[in-house]
């Protein structure tokens, strides 16, 4: 779960963490007094939206009294920002964030992620600030320091300060900075999260240690002992079939192509992904209605997949294993005496009672294509798009 | 003596007496798996399925002389369960249950250092379809009847990708001496190199069929591991190849966040380290036949 630039920054900040002054805002008639509120003569307007690459994108704007502040939120709110990571679709404004306007000195990169690797949590940071994490690994990769929490003790002090030297930051700050990383790395710990970025840390002019743009995501699972974390989910920032899916508990992400799929199980569904591009398709969505696919799960997904404008073709793929392709033909039965196909259906039934399950779809009034393997599924799918 | 479970293997189950807990003890005790009893904190000295329930791990394990564990307990509940169990001399767990926190595994695995390795218990999951040798037991949640006997060893993150594999085996006429269903999460319990380790020291497995998909090291460092220590053939396939960048598909790890994660890296990592690559999901069975019959 994402959150946005504001939350992650009052969370950091509960943690020992500064940050510029600012406020929220959801209209622009607020915004001018949220600028005097704030004070000072130079304020930063921000978009929320859940994405990073927002500036080159116009979603933050520099004003210079509390009349271009609410200006330029007049002028992003409602607004659908398209930056490099939100796809062409790109992703609504419905909150601004107004900051004072920060004289900086230095940017510097810090994050915290979970390393696979060594399970544990790592530690990242740069003096190159200001660029994503990926651009860094690639043009200055010898500027990057690391440092891995050992998670049963928790970040030590020495840590800190080896990364906040390892930054080059002076003597007299390092006290601060090193506060600064330890407040990351407990914000981490105890919130569950999966990864928190400062990027950029500064250096004021003032000498301050400042948290200037912040992003924080949590884990989906551990959410039922984060009651206050899970509150901060905005759904306007979720592609609105997720979040319907998610709701349902079914596994879905919304794809380009245009043949929809309905598969149990999230490497089942990957692999008929892949014979679809290798038999010269593109999936329109992943969707795992779970090892189980129980009759409620397949209707359920029926109805999100049928929502889907773009879809051309409907492929069901399921492996019966513990429950039996018996089953799951007349769960699919049912699902369409509710729910209307208009496009080509393909059905492969495999595992346990297979030819139970195919009998019971023949002798159904269904209009479907059988097919028997993951090829043959696939293969068949494509050809109806013709 | 196959890979981790053997036909007498004495199995617990915790989350004894829950819905899900008593479905699959029925469906592990019908295959032939040696269930002795079950956990369920606060019902113990009642019978179930006409085995005895425990309150504790340990007290099961004194009584009942149980060295394998499986997991029904909700997400919330099972790291400490995990722990219980290793803490109680189980040698061999299995964590089927799927959301188990992140922060949770890692805990686990810390708590599991204190135990010398050659007392440390053996966790496979979370999140998976469990362990399977055809013929002798079943410590998972698997379909038995589709896994032939027989000396091919399977590895794989998906259940039902595992199960696919199984069958395009059995329609070969090509049989199983394990199939070990690791889990789709981030971190898990044993890793791919963890299995495939012992499946070489396994004198009844050929060939190991490794099924993987997107997102962290654990295939190539596998694949690695085989380079240098492995004389056994290891087939691969990957699964993902369709998967977007940083979008998690529905196993909480698979998602491409670094060099070496997507489909087509893992593939040419693992070319390298000798793997042959099964080059789409249709054909993993046809790719372990061209294998063995090249022995």
């Amino acid at each position: 779960m994402d959150i946005h630039e504001y939350q992650a920054k009052e969370i950091l900040s509960n943690f020992g963490v500064t940050i510029p002054r600012g406020g929220i805002v959801y209209s622009p008639e607020t915004a001018e007094n949220k600028a005097r509120e704030i004070g000072g003569s130079k304020w930063v307007v921000k978009a929320q939206i859940h994405s990073g690459a927002r500036g080159k994108a116009g979603g933050i704007i520099i004003c210079n009294s509390p009349l271009e502040v609410a200006q330029a939120t007049d002028k992003l709110l409602g607004k659908k920002l398209v930056t490099n990571q939100t796809g062409p679709e790109g992703k609504i404004v419905n909150r601004i964030y107004i900051e004072e306007a920060t004289d900086i000195e230095k940017e510097l990169y810090l994050g915290l992620v979970f390393d696979r690797s060594s399970e544990s949590i790592m530690v990242v940071a740069s003096t190159e600030g200001g660029m994503s994490v990926e651009e860094i690994a690639k043009d200055k990769p010898e500027s990057i320091i690391r440092s891995k929490i050992e998670v049963a003790v928790g970040i030590q002090n020495f840590q800190a300060r080896e990364l906040a030297f390892g930054l080059g930051i002076e003597p007299e700050l390092i006290r601060r900075a090193s506060e600064t990383i330890i407040g990351c790395a407990k914000a981490f710990s105890e919130l569950d999260a999966t990864m928190v970025e400062v990027n950029p840390l500064v250096i004021s002019k003032q000498k301050q240690i400042l948290a200037l743009d912040c992003k924080m995501s949590f884990d989906n699972n551990a959410m039922f002992r984060r009651d206050k974390v899970s509150e901060l989910r905005d759904k306007t920032q979720e592609d609105e079939k997720e979040v319907y899916a998610s709701d349902r508990g079914l596994n879905y992400v919304s794809l380009d192509g245009n043949i929809g799929n309905i598969i149990n199980g999230a490497g089942l569904a990957m692999a008929s992904m892949d014979m679809i591009k290798l038999a010269g398709g593109e999936p329109a969505n992943f969707l795992d209605v779970g090892g189980g696919a129980t009759p409620e799960k397949i209707v359920k997904a029926f109805r999100l997949i049928t929502m889907d404008k773009k879809v051309k073709v409907i492929l069901v793929n399921i492996f019966a294993g513990i429950n039996r392709c018996d089953w799951v033909a007349e769960g699919i039965v049912q699902a369409l005496e509710k729910i209307e196909i208009k496009v080509p259906l393909v059905i492969r039934l495999a595992g346990t009672n297979v030819e139970k399950g195919n009998k019971i779809l023949q002798d159904s009034k269904l209009n479907y294509i059988e097919a028997n393997t993951l090829e043959d599924a696939a293969n068949k799918a494509v050809a109806a798009l013709k | 003596m196959a890979v981790i479970i053997q036909k007498d293997t004495k199995i617990l189950i915790q989350g004894f007496t829950g819905k899900m807990g008593t479905f699959h003890a029925e469906e592990m005790i019908s295959y032939g798996s040696n269930v002795v009893g079950g956990v369920t904190p606060g019902k113990g000295g009642q019978k179930h399925l006409n085995r005895p329930v425990f309150n504790t791990v340990k007290d099961a394990v004194r009584e009942t002389g149980a060295t394998a564990s499986i997991l029904f307990v909700p997400p919330a509940f099972a790291a400490d369960s995990a722990m219980e169990a290793a803490d109680a001399g189980i040698k061999t767990c299995v964590a089927i249950v799927d959301g188990i926190p992140s922060h949770d595994m890692i805990r686990i695995k810390r708590y599991m250092r204190r135990y010398s390795r050659k007392e440390k218990m053996t966790l496979v999951g979370p999140n998976c379809a469990g362990i399977i040798s055809p013929g002798k037991s079943m410590l998972g949640i698997m379909p038995g009847h589709i896994y032939k006997e027989g000396r091919v060893g399977i590895i794989s993150r998906s259940g039902t990708l595992g199960y696919e594999a199984a069958q395009q085996l059995k329609n070969l006429n090509i049989g199983i001496s394990t199939s070990v269903g690791i889990g789709g999460d981030p971190i898990n319990g044993s890793s791919f190199r963890d299995i495939i380790e012992k499946f070489e020291t396994d004198d009844e497995t050929d060939a190991v069929l490794m099924i993987g998909e997107i997102g962290g090291p654990q295939e190539v460092a596998a694949g690695e591991f085989a380079k240098e220590n492995m004389k056994k053939p290891i087939i691969g396939y990957i699964a993902g190849l369709t998967a977007p960048k940083g979008r998690v598909m529905g196993h909480a790890g698979a998602i491409v966040s670094a060099y070496g994660e997507s489909a087509v890296e893992k593939v040419e990592l693992l070319k390298e380290c000798g793997v042959t690559i099964s080059k789409n999901p249709s054909v993993m069975g046809e790719t372990v036949k061209k294998v063995l019959n090249s022995k």
